[in-house]
């Protein structure tokens, strides 16, 4: 049998910037709710030389809006590299295998692999769950398709040449969550993921207990720990109530009740963490959360 | 009635690898309707795995396997052939499994797949629910069924949406996957957890057209004849 032809796409900047050793710095956009592809741009020139790559949400939060493989495919064009999110809620395995296919056949490489949310919790809430898959399982598909092959076991023409990244929440509240995340962690490397990006941390001590953690695991893959901008206390209290895995300490919510200037300490508290964990970690992903605009000044601070 | 089909052998020899001394439970409802159950059906089992090398510290059957209360007060003067195995095969649907597994402190094998709700006479089952889906796992989530018991069905480990051990879905629910890991925990089997599980086949949910024209499935035409 002849060898599959194996067509690639030249690494990209993500990918190099974090096998570099490089401290990699990556954010993530929402597509609108609309067809109006120039709202993503303007947030994106914000970060331009900034970071080395753009994560594009799927649904996020199960609400109904633009692609993320649109997005990904027009990010390309503009010259950022996209990493595609693919979450297991909306597609079964025909329908994903086909649009990871659709991806690199557009010259995208980065693919984050997530569950994603329940139905419920967004804006159509009389959805079909599919969950056709689930996370590892995605990942495995990806190392499927890799291998030439689709999960029926049936040749492709082509072998496509992924690199595959993964979620893990590093602030899982009772043991159960805690250890599972550990093991469907391992389970995930496994299966391939070359990359995580971590659940949002305020707490370096907790992040740095789970680094210590993963390290006696022997899990070897780079983590980018995740961040997100603190608009206020309002927003602090919010996750804390409702955002699982997500802790904000009640000293970051007195810093920001203490003062009008809630950006400048946005600013500070996203890279006095930064620096904290910088050490522990291969790099950051910043969910800015339309806050893009101050992404430069957080960079700027990274020491 | 609950319908069953065995599970290919060579899928069950694969799940008893690693033990040696297995104890059989069967249900005496729907399996033996099904031609899945019955004292012939045990014996035969427990002679295929002697001839595997294997040793069965005994066979219980028991009428309803979804009764977690009648489990209890059959298996009392068993418990010693109980303590002494492994692991246990059980035959019955997936909700015979899941309340087993409640009960006994070991892994509980399936030894059938849950194909189909015939008809819902002989049940009298507690809080577990089967969502015959004909590919059942029940060994290796510690007697929690993934399927019926996680919104999204995830197979190898619960999704970040948890907190404090509730779901996602409802802050009241239970995150199964809580109740899997201390279920393994409690017979201290979470090396379980380790393994990989593959994608469901959701082909082997659709009952066959066959099937749907037998009395096991629908009256209307075998009985007309």
């Amino acid at each position: 049998m002849e060898e599959l032809e194996k067509t690639t796409i030249e690494e990209s900047k993500f990918e190099k910037a974090l096998k570099s050793g490089k401290f990699t710095i990556t954010s993530e956009l929402g597509p609108p709710k609309g067809v109006d592809i120039e709202e993503i741009k303007d947030a994106a020139e914000l970060l331009r030389d900034v970071i080395d790559g753009i994560n594009v949400t799927d649904l996020q939060s199960s609400v109904m809006r633009l692609g993320s493989l649109t997005c990904c495919h027009f990010l390309k064009e503009w010259g950022f590299d996209p990493i595609f999110q693919v979450t297991c809620r909306d597609r079964n395995r025909l329908a994903l295998q086909s649009d990871l296919m659709s991806a690199y056949a557009m010259g995208i490489r980065n693919i984050l692999a997530l569950t994603g949310d329940y139905t419920t919790t967004g804006d159509h809430p009389q959805a079909c769950p599919v969950f056709d898959l689930d996370s590892v399982q995605l990942l495995w598909a990806i190392k499927t398709l890799e291998e030439g092959k689709d999960l029926a076991g049936n040749e492709l023409t082509q072998k496509p040449s992924f690199f595959k990244g993964a979620v893990v929440n590093p602030g899982a509240d009772t043991e159960a969550s805690y250890e599972l995340q550990i093991i469907k962690m391992k389970k995930k490397v496994s299966q391939g993921a070359q990359f995580f990006q971590t659940q949002a941390i305020f707490d370096a001590e907790v992040f740095k207990k789970f680094m210590e953690r993963i390290h006696r695991e022997n899990i070897n893959v780079p983590v980018l720990a995740g961040i997100i901008l603190l608009k206020s206390e309002k927003m602090a209290n919010y996750m804390n109530k409702f955002v699982p895995g997500v802790f904000v300490p009640e000293a970051i919510i007195k810093k920001m009740e203490a003062t009008q200037d809630k950006a400048s300490m946005c600013i500070e508290i996203a890279s006095t963490l930064i620096n904290e964990i910088k050490p522990y970690c291969a790099g950051v992903h910043i969910q800015a959360l339309g806050w893009e605009r101050h992404i430069p000044a957080v960079v700027k601070n990274i020491k | 009635m609950i319908l069953t089909e065995f599970k290919p052998i060579e899928e069950i020899l694969l799940k008893l690898k690693d033990e040696k001394k297995i104890f059989i439970i069967g249900c005496c409802g729907c399996p033996e309707g099904a031609n899945t159950g019955g004292r012939k059906v045990l014996a035969d089992m427990k002679e295929q795995l002697e001839k595997e090398g294997k040793v069965v510290t005994g066979i219980l059957e028991i009428d309803f396997l979804c009764q977690k209360a009648l489990i209890r007060s059959r298996i009392k003067p068993r418990t010693d052939e109980i303590n002494n195995a492994d692991s246990v095969l059980i035959f019955s649907c997936g909700i015979g499994v899941q309340s087993s597994a409640a009960v006994l402190n070991k892994i509980c094998h399936p030894a059938l797949n849950t194909t189909t709700f015939g008809g819902i006479t002989g049940m009298w089952q507690g809080t577990e629910r089967c969502d015959t889906c004909g590919n059942c796992i029940l060994d290796c989530t510690g007697g929690i069924c993934p399927y019926s018991s996680c919104p999204k069905k995830l197979e190898n480990g619960p999704c970040a949406g948890q907190s404090k051990g509730k779901c996602e879905t409802d802050p009241e629910k239970d995150c199964a996957w809580e109740l899997i890991y201390k279920n393994l925990k409690k017979i201290d089997r979470l090396d379980i957890l380790d393994q990989f599980i593959p994608p469901r086949d959701y082909s082997k949910i659709l009952p066959p057209a066959k099937l749907r024209k037998t009395k096991l499935w629908a009256l209307d035409e075998e009985e007309m004849i």
